[in-house]
């Protein structure tokens, strides 16, 4: 049994109370989400239906031109799956009048706005249904900064954020999301055929084993050098989880005063609620 | 003497003293109608956990009107809480309050402030300085917060001061989701059970649930027997009230069957800890 084996009942009690008890505690009912036929949004709106309501719960399916098709059609049998709301936002109109400026843009730029587009979108909606936004990344991608910062990583509440993506197959698992989409190649789908594992150069399950005991259990280079990784690997990932820090920070704000936000002027997110 | 205690595994709003007041206030009344003798509640009851920066503004003094209502319906039944103090010198003390007969009966000041993982309460807080058994209707007790427990001297400190009910008020976060059940349930478990034990102690131990900021609170409230056995344990990260009975006649057999705290040598201890306390300041 891998070291990432999760308890997944309880997991589903600790993430499915966390939706309910989050959204509920700030006046809202509702919450609304990109859904976008891959594992880790399938797996979220899984939670949020339970949690809320299939009826409170939004899933908003935004392709772009070059978006495999077969993806919005995974969103909706998810959505059907478990009942949820689910509209289709196309966002080609948006993205290409705005690279119709830069037509020079390479695939990362392109990416980018994609996500961007997306967020606009979603916080709208949120706005427009009284609902709160729900965010669908993982830990590892949250960690190799694998993500568009102010773009898919926006959210208000993030169910999933950590648990690794090994330990979102486990508990997609439990949950009962529908076959095809526990078992496609994950995928950012911004062009035809592209898949995350070919783009980060190893596998999640791969990556995943080094994260949880660099990160979670604090073994240094040369224990894990121990264990079986080999060091070129394990420099890599550090700086990759390194040089993606400031995506997971807040932006960072001049000192001049005797109470900084967030520096000195401290408060939990759930003041008062 | 017999006694029945209730262990109020509540949810309180962060921040929201009147809310979690009013909360705090229904608890003792139906605990009161069960016929209850006791009720328990959490670390931080009064206010939640999470403060941070709020600790000076939910603070109460000893004599606020909050603490005083709490007080007097403690005339009813004795109640034991947990509440931000502010004393004259404004020091902010994550404290807990023993309320009987109309009466503050004692006041703990949590000694072992976390600041580690997800902890920071010594940013926050002042450190409590003593840990002291005291009489009650149903015999000595002595009151821990939380991390507390967690240092052997303080559990060991209250037996031998004549605690055989030992009161944890906690505020504990779930995490550790790897076994059968929550990590931080386990430690705990093995913990209050070991405290039992090796004490021939009650154990009282009162968690909070809800969400902070993401952070989940567990419950499983427990009563542990003096022979280390859970007797009752509340749910799992929800709401739950925890009836515990507690006999005399148990405590009295434990202490015959396993007299190992009367066989407790203070001065072999105390000769060793001055011992070491001597070389460390060499």
């Amino acid at each position: 049994m891998s070291i990432l084996s999760a308890n997944t009942q309880l997991l589903r009690q600790i993430l499915v109370g966390f939706v309910r008890d989050e959204v509920r505690k700030v006046g809202v009912k509702k919450v609304v989400l990109g859904l976008s036929g891959g594992i880790d949004s399938a797996l979220v709106v899984f939670i949020a239906a339970e949690a809320l309501g299939a009826k409170n719960v939004h899933a908003i399916c935004m392709p772009y031109k070059t978006s495999n098709p077969e993806s919005e059609a995974h969103a909706r049998l998810v959505a059907d799956a478990c009942g949820v709301n689910f509209s289709v936002v196309p966002i080609t109109p948006m993205v290409d009048s705005y690279f119709d400026m830069y037509p020079d843009a390479d695939n990362m730029r392109r990416g980018n706005k994609m996500a961007r587009e997306r967020m606009t979108i979603l916080f709208d909606h949120s706005a427009l249904l009284l609902a709160l936004v729900l965010g669908t990344s993982n830990k590892t991608e949250l960690l190799l900064g694998y993500g568009t910062l102010f773009g898919d990583m926006a959210s208000a509440l993030n169910p999933i954020g950590d648990l690794y993506k090994s330990q979102v197959w486990q508990l997609s698992e439990e949950m009962g999301i529908p076959r095809e989409v526990i078992d496609k190649k994950p995928s950012a789908d911004l062009w035809a055929g592209q898949t995350d594992e070919e783009e980060l150069g190893f596998s999640y399950r791969q990556v995943d084993e080094l994260l949880y005991r660099m990160v979670d259990l604090r073994m240094t280079r040369d224990e894990l050098a121990e264990v079986g990784f080999e060091l070129e690997f394990i420099d890599s990932i550090y700086s990759k989880i390194q040089n993606s820090h400031f995506k997971r920070r807040l932006p960072v704000i001049a000192k001049v005063s005797n109470r900084t936000i967030d520096r000195d002027f401290r408060y939990s997110r759930d003041w008062g609620k | 003497m017999n006694f029945t205690a209730v262990l109020a595994q509540i949810k309180p709003k962060l921040g929201c003293i009147n809310e979690n007041l009013a909360l705090i206030e229904e608890r003792i009344q139906s605990a009161k109608q069960s016929g209850a003798d006791l009720v328990v509640f959490p670390e931080l009851a009064l206010t939640g956990y999470f403060l941070k920066d709020l600790v000076p503004e939910v603070a109460l003094r000893l004599d606020s009107p909050e603490i005083g209502r709490l007080t007097e319906l403690s005339l009813d039944i004795s109640i034991a809480i947990g509440f931000v103090e502010v004393t004259d010198d404004y020091r902010f003390f994550n404290s807990s309050i023993y309320l009987e007969n109309g009466t503050v009966k004692h006041l703990h000041r949590k000694v072992y402030l976390p600041t580690y993982g997800l902890f920071d309460e010594q940013r926050y807080m002042a450190r409590g300085e003593r840990f002291r058994a005291f009489d009650t209707k149903f015999g000595r007790m002595g009151m821990l917060i939380c991390e507390d427990m967690w240092h052997l001297s303080a559990s060991y400190i209250l037996a031998m001061d004549g605690a055989t009910t030992l009161l944890c008020l906690s505020s504990s976060p779930g995490r550790g989701i790897s076994g059968d059940s929550l990590g931080s349930a386990v430690a705990w478990q093995q913990l209050t059970s070991t405290t039992a034990m090796f004490l021939n102690c009650r154990v009282l131990y009162c968690n909070r649930v809800g969400y902070e900021d993401g952070v989940n609170f567990w419950g499983g409230s427990e009563y542990i027997a003096p022979s280390g056995e859970s007797a009752v344990r509340g749910k799992i990260l929800e709401e739950d009230c925890v009836t515990a009975i507690l006999d005399e006649g148990s405590l009295r057999r434990e202490r015959i069957f396993s007299p190992m705290l009367r066989d407790e040598n203070l001065f072999i201890t105390l000769q060793e800890l001055r011992r070491i306390e001597q070389e460390r300041g060499r």
